[in-house]
């Protein structure tokens, strides 16, 4: 009788509280989630090395890689693959395609990596980790999550947004609303109080009501 | 290992390291001197701890005699 083993994936992450500490084999030597502390860390999964929408992405993020520098974000990539077949592929896509792909990728071979941050989604994939992108802060909070099945390549221009919008709300004390991009107003925190709702209203911002206030930043 | 290859030679990045020890004292300041990413420089130093050429002292990093003489 064969036994079937199965890999039992921890709960997901939570926003707001520490990013799950590893220290994992990476295409840059053996990395720790402190060795980000500082700078913004966006951590992503793809499901395996060699495979189409996957190179598509990889292609896509050393595009934004320059943005993001320039944002103090660092970038680190994961699959369930080892670190010599990282290395062939990264080698791959820089000569067929002349793009060199700048930053680290984890060898999350044993999983741990993958299990603790919740990429395994096993009814979709036992063997894969999905398209997960975590944003985690200067001081190692998880801020932000997207989790994308296997078909579905990322949109790059919404990870730099939610860069973006994190850290003009952490600079300004605002939210943004819907389809915000740089340059466009953003939300005033709504007022708690009865008299803060009467303050709001004369405070001369954009209000629809006192709940919903806009202003230029 | 990103630093020292299994022969005991060192990577050219931990050269670079090494050589910005010479003034620096913190990862940051390794990282701007040697335009190294940080969390790469921070990974190194750990490395270079581990293998004698680098000590730490009072939150300085500081060349060891071996490491000195990779230089």
């Amino acid at each position: 009788m064969v036994m079937e083993t199965e890999t039992r994936p921890t709960g997901l992450p939570r926003l707001n509280e520490p990013a799950p500490a590893f220290e994992a084999v990476t295409t840059h030597g053996t990395l720790t989630l402190d060795d980000f502390k500082g700078r913004w860390l966006i951590l992503f999964s793809h499901p395996a090395d060699f495979t189409p929408v996957c190179t598509t992405e990889f292609l896509a993020f050393a595009e934004i890689f320059p943005q993001l520098q320039e944002r103090g974000t660092d970038l680190l990539g994961l699959s369930i693959d080892s670190v010599y077949s990282h290395i062939a592929w990264v080698r791959n896509i820089e000569e067929k395609t002349g793009v060199r792909i700048p930053f680290p990728i984890i060898a999350d071979l044993n999983k741990e990596v993958a299990t603790s941050y919740g990429m395994l989604m096993p009814g979709e994939s036992k063997t894969e980790t999905s398209r997960c992108v975590f944003f985690i802060d200067p001081n190692g909070v998880l801020r932000a999550m997207i989790y994308y099945p296997l078909s579905l390549g990322r949109n790059m221009a919404e990870i730099l947004r939610v860069i973006d919008a994190l850290q003009t709300a952490d600079r300004n004390g605002v939210a943004t609303p819907a389809n915000w991009k740089p340059g466009d107003k953003v939300i005033v925190p709504a007022p708690n109080t009865q008299e803060l709702a009467e303050e709001r209203m004369k405070a001369g911002y954009e209000c629809i009501d006192w709940y919903l206030c806009k202003r230029d930043l | 290992m990103a630093c020292v290859n299994p022969d005991g030679t060192i990577t050219a990045s931990a050269t670079a390291i090494l050589t910005a020890l010479r003034s620096a004292t913190t990862a940051e300041q390794v990282a701007s001197l040697t335009g190294l990413p940080l969390f790469r420089v921070r990974s190194a130093l750990r490395e270079l701890l581990g293998a004698g050429l680098v000590v730490l002292e009072d939150g300085a990093y500081r060349l060891t005699e071996a490491g000195r003489a990779r230089i």
